[in-house]
């Protein structure tokens, strides 16, 4: 189970550096979604009591995950008709090497960290840091907000993959709380990205620099 | 008896492995193509020839093609062939291997400088700029191989990869080492997403630009050595994409030959799928290559 858990992690962790060295907007809200789609199955792989729970919330996490946000995502970027990225902060060949960077830091620091015993061999720690930092990297060195919202999107696909580690002591209605907050936040940012436009009608947060009576 | 029979493989294989590439591209453009041995023809056809030398050049120019083929000819006897041991092998010949292959790279830019002509001085710059971005994928992934079997030659490295403690991290590090391996040999033989071998006269082109002037044995040489190098390369990625052997060595000669020709065949579809990237793209590609090959010695490591 854990194996089959640990290869699962490593296409996500290999996500991870597709998103990096991408500068199309719609192959990354792709990546985004099926990433998010390969988390919500993993507590499957961890939990396997055969209580419907755990299978609710995983098909719960898919749906809003892979279909609900990605569409949203997929719809502001018509309406703003950007495709992709030219321009970030950090290049993306620095951003890719920060990531491989990040990676392997996070890799060497979870085997400092006093974990319980079965999950001492697995990568769910390092996927975590890993991918914690890539959503990172993309919130802070992206332009164009629909970047930066994919960028959260990753953020909080680390933070899942953490909370894979307590899903045991987790109860299930904090778990559908986190995930109705993130819907939230991608919808208000949703509407937070219209008034951009049409205030600026550009999506680059370079406009919002400066500040004007 | 069987390092005989690799040696002959080694020497008369090579020349058709672009036959192949070439036929593949031209059936999939609908084209008949020219004959799977052509390039056996145009070696006999340039050995015949006289040699033109320019006045400029020196005796480096006549040495690059030697040193060349010589070294890919080396590097060659290091690497098994298929499910055979490697006819020469000791302890560290990985490292020897990996320079031979720069020092061939090294000789085709200088004989490329010493004529003196700033076009191919352009090529040799971006050959050697592609190869310094390509060299550490290889090596991430020798030392993964290495990090895996616990040995630092060739022969013993690669002998049966996927065995080694079969762990995800481990077969996930193999699958990616493999996979940065292809990019290596679509990079340092020219093929084209990264390079075009057809255009001769285009000023985004890289290898071909090095040997323009280069006639008559001299250039039959250059061509050797360039289809030895895809041999060289080509059978390390077999050894991880083609494990298998069949108990005796008439078969396993059999498999390596016939895996072979599925990946001369294989890049050819390559070849034909895509188009090449613009220049700019290529180190993004090779950077994020090596990157992906360091990851795998990561996940090996943790």
């Amino acid at each position: 189970m854990n194996q089959a858990l640990d290869l699962l992690l490593v296409f996500v962790l290999l996500m991870n550096f597709l998103m990096l060295g991408s500068s199309w907007l719609r192959v990354m809200i792709r990546i985004a979604a099926f990433q998010g789609v390969l988390l919500a199955f993993m507590p499957l792989f961890i939990h396997h009591d055969g209580s419907g729970r755990v299978a609710a919330l995983a098909l719960g996490t898919a749906a809003v995950k892979g279909a609900l946000i990605p569409s949203l995502l997929l719809r502001a970027m018509r309406d703003a008709s950007i495709r992709r990225e030219t321009n970030p902060y950090i290049g993306f060949v620095p951003s890719l090497a920060l990531g491989a960077l990040g990676t392997t830091a996070a890799v060497l620091f979870a085997r400092l960290l006093p974990l319980s015993p079965e999950h001492t061999g697995t990568l769910l720690v390092p996927a975590s840091l890993a991918t914690f930092l890539t959503g990172f990297i993309l919130l802070t060195t992206r332009r164009k907000a629909v970047m930066q919202v994919v960028g959260y999107l990753i953020l909080e696909n680390g933070i899942f993959i953490f909370g894979l580690l307590l899903l045991d002591a987790m109860p299930f209605f904090i778990e559908i709380g986190v995930l109705l907050d993130l819907f939230v936040a991608i919808f208000i940012m949703g509407i937070v990205l219209n008034h951009i436009k049409r205030e600026f009608s550009s999506f680059d947060t370079e406009h919002l620099a400066d500040l004007r009576e | 008896m069987n390092i005989l029979i690799e040696i002959l493989v080694l020497i008369f294989l090579p020349p058709l492995l672009p036959g192949l590439i070439n036929r593949t591209k031209a059936l999939i453009a609908g084209r008949k193509g020219p004959p799977v041995l052509q390039l056996y023809y145009d070696l006999a056809k340039l050995q015949r020839k006289k040699m033109v030398l320019s006045s400029t050049t020196s005796w480096i120019f006549f040495a690059g093609p030697v040193v060349t083929v010589a070294a890919c000819f080396l590097a060659a006897l290091f690497v098994p062939q298929g499910n055979l041991p490697a006819p020469v092998s000791f302890t560290g010949d990985v490292i020897l291997f990996a320079y031979l292959l720069g020092l061939a790279r090294f000789f085709t830019a200088a004989a490329a400088l010493d004529t003196g002509s700033a076009f191919e001085g352009m090529g040799a710059a971006r050959e050697v700029t592609f190869a310094c971005l390509a060299e550490p994928a290889l090596f991430f992934g020798l030392l993964v191989m290495a990090r895996l079997s616990g040995e630092l030659s060739l022969s013993p490295m690669l002998a049966n990869p996927w065995s080694f403690g079969w762990s995800p991290g481990a077969a996930a590090a193999l699958a990616l080492v493999a996979a940065g391996w292809f990019v290596v040999l679509l990079v340092e033989n020219c093929r084209v997403p990264f390079d075009d071998p057809n255009t001769h006269l285009e000023l985004t082109m890289i290898h071909e630009v090095m040997v323009l002037d280069h006639s008559g044995p001299a250039l039959g040489l250059i061509l050797y050595g360039a289809s030895l190098k895809f041999f060289v390369l080509g059978a390390l990625l077999l050894r991880l994409l083609v494990p298998f052997s069949s108990g005796n060595a008439i078969g396993d000669i059999m498999i390596f030959l016939g895996s072979m020709t599925a990946l001369a065949i294989l890049t050819g579809i390559v070849e034909s799928m895509m188009a090449r990237l613009r220049l700019v793209a290529v180190p993004k590609i090779l950077v994020a290559v090596t990157l992906v090959s360091a990851f795998a010695l990561v996940l090996l490591v943790r």
